[in-house]
């Protein structure tokens, strides 16, 4: 049994520590908003925090994350409910497509901002240079995160 | 995102749970052995392909034929119907068809089997039955080709949704006892001016459904649009930032197993023999089975599974394709073209006297181009949930056309297409890839095997190595300038035909003589569409040409295309809006360089600007200006997301794509070898939209990716008079 705290509540689980976090927390622990993007921390797909750091799931075993703190996209709203204000900016800015790279780059970009609340550009090609859109909305990404931060506002679109 | 299974559609009915549901009512014929088990019901006219229902408590549902795969189908088409119908925008559900024979769309079949027939207005509601069956036979409840808009949309949404309010307006008249032309509607309201009478469109949902279809329902006309050409958010969006949405991968069936599977490197070959002793053995592996044309693991978990495959060592049978390398396909395209010569091959079109307009031309311009083969790389790898029990099967997945994914899971299960139940989810990216089947097959012949529910998830390194891949080709030009410098001879030579086939045409552009041809050269590789299909290829080929043609000519790009369409002010207007977005003409930095393309596709036309900054050692795209034209925007903000999604794909491709072959097998493998472009790359991209023709919509998903490679390398000829007459960029040196 492998003790971890995932979005503020214990878990146990009974899994190889040598397994990655990507399928413990997918499969053990049934949350599925993590993707399974390449497999070998290439895309960011996977990425959740680890105390609170973003890291590749995929490529980081359960053991690595014994008596630590897991924060994946599920837990990134507040309790009642109101989204964090990086979601936020990613509705107002209409940046998801397909989606599926979407919780990797809202982890990224959270994980960002608690680090570096007034990021310059290239603080956020750093930053997020490891987190694949293949539906290319990396400047919709780059105009959520300044939103976020309180730098720029991005143009509304209607409800 | 509802879902809607078959059972609970069907078993319901029409009326039940809601108060209307209007739907196009088609005649069944049915001429097609083929069609007839799939088609149950024996009466000779019901109310097919339902595209709106009304709920009691007024939410107005519009239901979707089409999947989402990010390019906003949802939100448009629900537009379409809601404007058409004055529904409260602010109420308005979206449920995403069940993968049915009865939602096939016919409008795609027409325009599949008849592209050039104009149907009357007059039987737009009830469109002809026959071709609707043919398309039905073809499985055509199919998303791609850039079709849901101009076809699903313009056709059957925009139909329904004012059939459906003509309905409430004569169930209300004949109520109110007051003539149905004296009623008004605006956001789910029935209103009567004169008496002040108002309702909801609930209230009258009920008599509605009881009042006749109407045989011509009348759209509106653009200045009467409220909902359609607003920006209106997309209604997938939200899910899709805190992890709830559903795709295909997240398939969850209790008491699941997951499998990791393996297939030939090289295409067409089989297993011949396999080693499992270590795999066995290993911890949670629960089935080691030879399929034939894979290996799969079984385990509890999807790491135990792929760990174990890891050890399994697999011989495969000899083919013909393992003698083929990377350079020998190009030389058997060489070889096809030369034999093919002047005359030979197949003409796709021609017009005027080619050779002699080459033979008299004052300046003779040749260049032969080259493109890779590419592999889709969607986010979400191949991945398939299937469970065959009791003489049923369920499969969850992510398919672009969920009538064949349907079909084929029936096939490989054994079974009835009706004792498959089909469980379509979100797709994380199709760009055609998903249209391909083989995923639903493997995923179904295990479950068969195992008996229990299984989710079988490919690999990144899978996913890349056995793609239905855009095809690499060879294309061959030769060209006449007059003594004025105008463009009189176009030959056109080139490898493969995919679709469409006006990809290599250049009717826009008035040449008096041109010859199109291509030849077909086998190959062991699997191809498939890839987003704008052969216009991905047609148009990095045609827009360099034009733009040699140009540079001998002694006149910059723009000035050369400009001529070249002074003819079509509709294709000229969006040429010089991007040219003017972007400047044209204006000074540079130095080894900055601008270039321009232009290509209609799909029903669009899209011209770009590229600017390119040659300073560094590799091309840096930093500013993309983007005209379009797709006849009437639906969505705004939707259509410009696909312009910037189609240059990222495109230039992608055009700076990295190089899917290469050694020993018959693809040599990549990952994104560490098969890179993409990400957020450093990114060049600003600015899009101005004009509405040329309500009329004739164009599509949205590809028309902006045919044009991005052919601007990039343009601007790197303006920049460093380096002609690129092969992709990748990576493949050449800036140094």
């Amino acid at each position: 049994m492998i003790k971890l705290n995932v979005n503020g509540q214990s878990k146990e689980v009974d899994v190889d520590p040598a397994t990655p976090i990507l399928w413990v927390v997918r499969e053990n622990l049934k949350m599925s908003g993590t993707k399974f993007g390449c497999g070998i921390a290439q895309c960011g797909a996977c990425t959740v925090h680890l105390d609170g750091k973003p890291i590749r799931s995929c490529s980081t075993p359960l053991s690595a994350a014994e008596g630590k703190t897991i924060t994946t996209i599920e837990g990134l709203a507040s309790e009642d409910g109101t989204l964090h204000k990086v979601q936020q900016a990613w509705i107002e800015a209409q940046v998801p497509q397909c989606g599926y790279c979407q919780s990797g780059q809202i982890m990224s970009a959270t994980a960002l901002l608690k680090e570096n609340p007034q990021p310059t550009d290239t603080q956020i090609d750093a930053a997020m240079a490891g987190n694949v859109c293949r539906c290319g909305m990396y400047g919709r990404i780059r105009k959520a995160i300044k939103a976020a931060a309180g730098i720029e506002q991005p143009a509304k679109v209607e409800a | 995102m509802g879902k809607w299974s078959r059972r609970a559609f069907i078993g319901a009915g029409v009326v039940a749970g809601s108060a209307l549901v209007v739907g196009v009512a088609v005649r069944q014929g049915n001429p097609i052995d083929r069609l007839s088990p799939l088609l149950t019901n024996g009466e000779n006219e019901q109310l097919l392909n339902a595209w709106v229902k009304v709920d009691t408590d007024n939410v107005v549902t519009a239901v979707i034929p089409h999947v989402e795969m990010g390019q906003g189908v949802y939100t448009a088409l629900a537009q379409m119907l809601a404007d058409e119908m004055d529904a409260d925008w602010n109420k308005v559900q979206i449920l995403e068809a069940p993968a049915d024979m009865q939602y096939v769309s016919d409008s795609i079949g027409r325009d599949f089997l008849f592209p050039n027939l104009q149907v009357p207005a007059l039987f737009e509601p009830t469109v002809a039955g026959g071709i609707l069956e043919l398309a039905q036979a073809m499985g055509l409840q199919f998303t791609g080709g850039s079709y849901s808009v101009r076809a699903t949309g313009q056709r059957a949404m925009r139909t329904a949704g004012a059939a459906a309010r003509e309905m409430l307006v004569a169930a209300a008249a004949s109520e109110w006892q007051v003539p149905a032309s004296e009623i008004s509607t605006a956001d789910s309201m029935l209103i009567h001016a004169k008496s002040g009478k108002s309702e909801p469109f609930a209230t009258f949902a009920l008599a509605a459904a009881e009042q006749s279809l109407p045989a011509k329902p009348k759209l509106k006309s653009p200045e009467n649009y409220k909902i359609m050409g607003q920006p209106k958010a997309r209604h997938d969006i939200p899910e899709k930032v805190d992890g709830s949405a559903v795709f295909g991968i997240d398939a969850d069936v209790p008491g699941m197993k997951y499998a990791a599977v393996k297939a030939p490197p090289v295409i067409g070959a089989t297993v011949e023999s396999m080693d499992a002793t270590t795999a066995k053995t290993m911890p949670g592996v629960l089935q080691i089975l030879n399929m034939g044309d894979f290996v799969a693991v079984v385990a509890d978990g999807y790491w135990q599974a792929q760990q174990a495959l890891g050890t399994i060592d697999t011989q495969y049978s000899k083919t013909e394709g393992d003698s083929l390398d990377q350079d020998a396909i190009f030389a058997r395209y060489a070889s096809h073209l030369d034999e093919a010569g002047e005359d030979g091959g197949d003409m796709q079109t021609e017009a005027g006297d080619v050779a002699k307009g080459f033979a008299e031309a004052a300046t003779k311009v040749e260049a032969e181009y080259k493109v890779p083969f590419l592999a889709h790389a969607t986010m979400e790898p191949m991945n398939c949930t299937a469970w065959v029990r009791d003489g049923k099967c369920d499969v969850w997945s992510g398919h672009q056309a969920p009538v064949n994914a349907r079909q084929a899971a029936a096939d490989a299960a054994g079974l009835p297409f009706e004792d498959v139940t089909y469980h379509n989810a979100y797709l994380g990216g199709g760009f055609g890839r998903r249209s391909n089947s083989d995923a639903i097959i493997m995923a179904t012949r295990i479950a068969k095997a195992t008996g229990y529910p299984v989710k079988m998830i490919w690999s990144r390194e899978e996913d890349t190595a056995q793609d239905h891949y855009r095809p690499s080709a060879t294309s061959r030009f030769k060209g006449g300038l007059d003594k004025d410098g105008k463009l009189v001879s176009w030959d056109n030579i080139h490898t493969h035909l995919f679709d469409p086939a006006d990809a290599p045409t250049v009717p826009y552009y008035n040449i008096a003589s041109h010859k199109i041809r291509k030849v077909d050269v086998p190959m062991h590789l699997r191809f498939g569409p890839w987003r704008s299909v052969d216009h991905s290829q047609h148009g990095f080929f045609i827009e360099s040409f034009v733009d040699e043609m140009a540079h001998a000519a002694g006149k910059d790009g723009y000035a050369f295309r400009r001529e070249l369409l002074a003819e079509s002010p509709r294709h000229l207007k969006v040429l010089e809006t991007a040219a003017k977005m972007s400047g044209w003409g204006s000074p540079l930095p130095e080894k900055h360089g601008r270039g321009i393309a232009f290509v209609p596709s799909f029903g669009s036309i899209v011209a770009q600007v590229a600017e390119v900054d040659m300073s560094g050692p590799k091309p840096k795209v930093t500013k993309v200006y983007v005209a379009a034209d797709p006849g009437f925007v639906i969505n705004p903000d939707g259509f410009t997301a696909q312009m910037e999604s189609a240059i990222v794909y495109g230039l992608t491709a055009a700076l990295y794509g190089d899917i290469t072959i050694k020993d018959g097998a693809v040599q990549q493998s990952n994104f560490h070898d098969y890179p993409m472009l990400r957020i450093d790359e990114m060049p600003d991209v600015e899009v101005a939209l004009i509405n040329g023709d309500h009329e004739r919509l164009g599509g949205g998903g590809e028309p902006g990716l045919p044009p991005i490679a052919p601007a990039v390398t343009n601007a790197i000829f303006a920049a460093t008079g380096t002609r690129i007459r092969e992709l990748p960029l990576s493949k050449h040196s800036f140094a």
